[in-house]
């Protein structure tokens, strides 16, 4: 797991996952869209608790390892200003078949989404910014309620 | 009794207090406690169970104790990704 403030290189990083084992390999990349809930987004700034969320991270990746027969997993989050377009999560899983790589893949996004200390503050073309209030992390937060998938 | 208590803000929080960190003498048992204590410096009206804490650079629960001259870190709702 790792956090950096420059251009997430998703071919550099599947290099550090590949082993002769491997017949399948999944990733999953985030990338800045230009909308959110009806208003047009410019651009996003993410601040990450670095600290907390290597350790985070890496616990995650630690938790897929343990419930999905999985090669080698691996996350990196951006932190700074993004504009539209850039790739601000890659997630990646190599496995010997693809349903672990796959299921692997969907557990370690959706967890980091939700346990990471990772904000986002939106920059609106009408000149607004706001924190984003993630509702389905909220949801997720809550054990009565269950979020499909 | 009082504890010194150092809190740090993250994001909204932050922008809020106006200070990222700060250290406070507060009457309180759980990191719960701390939050409930601060609520007109971060302005959150989140419920606790929206936002997360972490005590010492380790994530905590709200009914964590706080103990003299921990670092409490309270953060608003995550959204990662």
């Amino acid at each position: 797991m790792r956090i950096i403030n420059s251009a997430i290189e998703p071919d550099k990083l599947r290099q550090s996952l590949t082993a002769d084992a491997a017949g399948a390999y999944v990733a999953f990349e985030g990338w800045i869209r230009n909308e959110n809930e009806g208003q047009g987004v410019l651009r996003l700034e993410y601040e990450v608790y670095a600290p907390l969320a290597v350790k985070e991270g890496a616990k995650i990746i630690a938790e897929a390892r343990e419930k999905y027969p999985i090669l080698n997993a691996a996350c990196v989050h951006r932190e700074g200003l993004l504009e539209l377009g850039e790739c601000a999560v890659w997630v990646g899983v190599t496995s010997v078949h693809r349903d672990e790589a796959f299921a692997a893949c969907r557990f370690i996004i959706d967890e980091v989404k939700v346990r990471l200390p990772v904000w986002k503050k939106e920059y609106y073309v009408n000149g607004d910014s706001g924190w984003v209030n993630c509702e389905r992390c909220a949801m997720h937060a809550q054990p009565e309620r269950k979020v499909a998938g | 009794m009082n504890k010194n208590i150092t809190v740090r803000y993250f994001a909204g929080f932050r922008e809020h207090a106006g200070v990222g960190e700060e250290t406070v003498s507060l009457r309180a048992a759980t990191a719960g406690d701390v939050y409930e204590l601060l609520k007109d410096r971060h302005g959150s009206q989140e419920p606790l169970g929206h936002c997360k804490v972490a005590i010492n650079d380790e994530m905590a629960d709200w009914s964590t104790p706080v103990n003299d001259g921990d670092t409490v870190l309270l953060f608003p709702p995550v959204a990662g990704g």
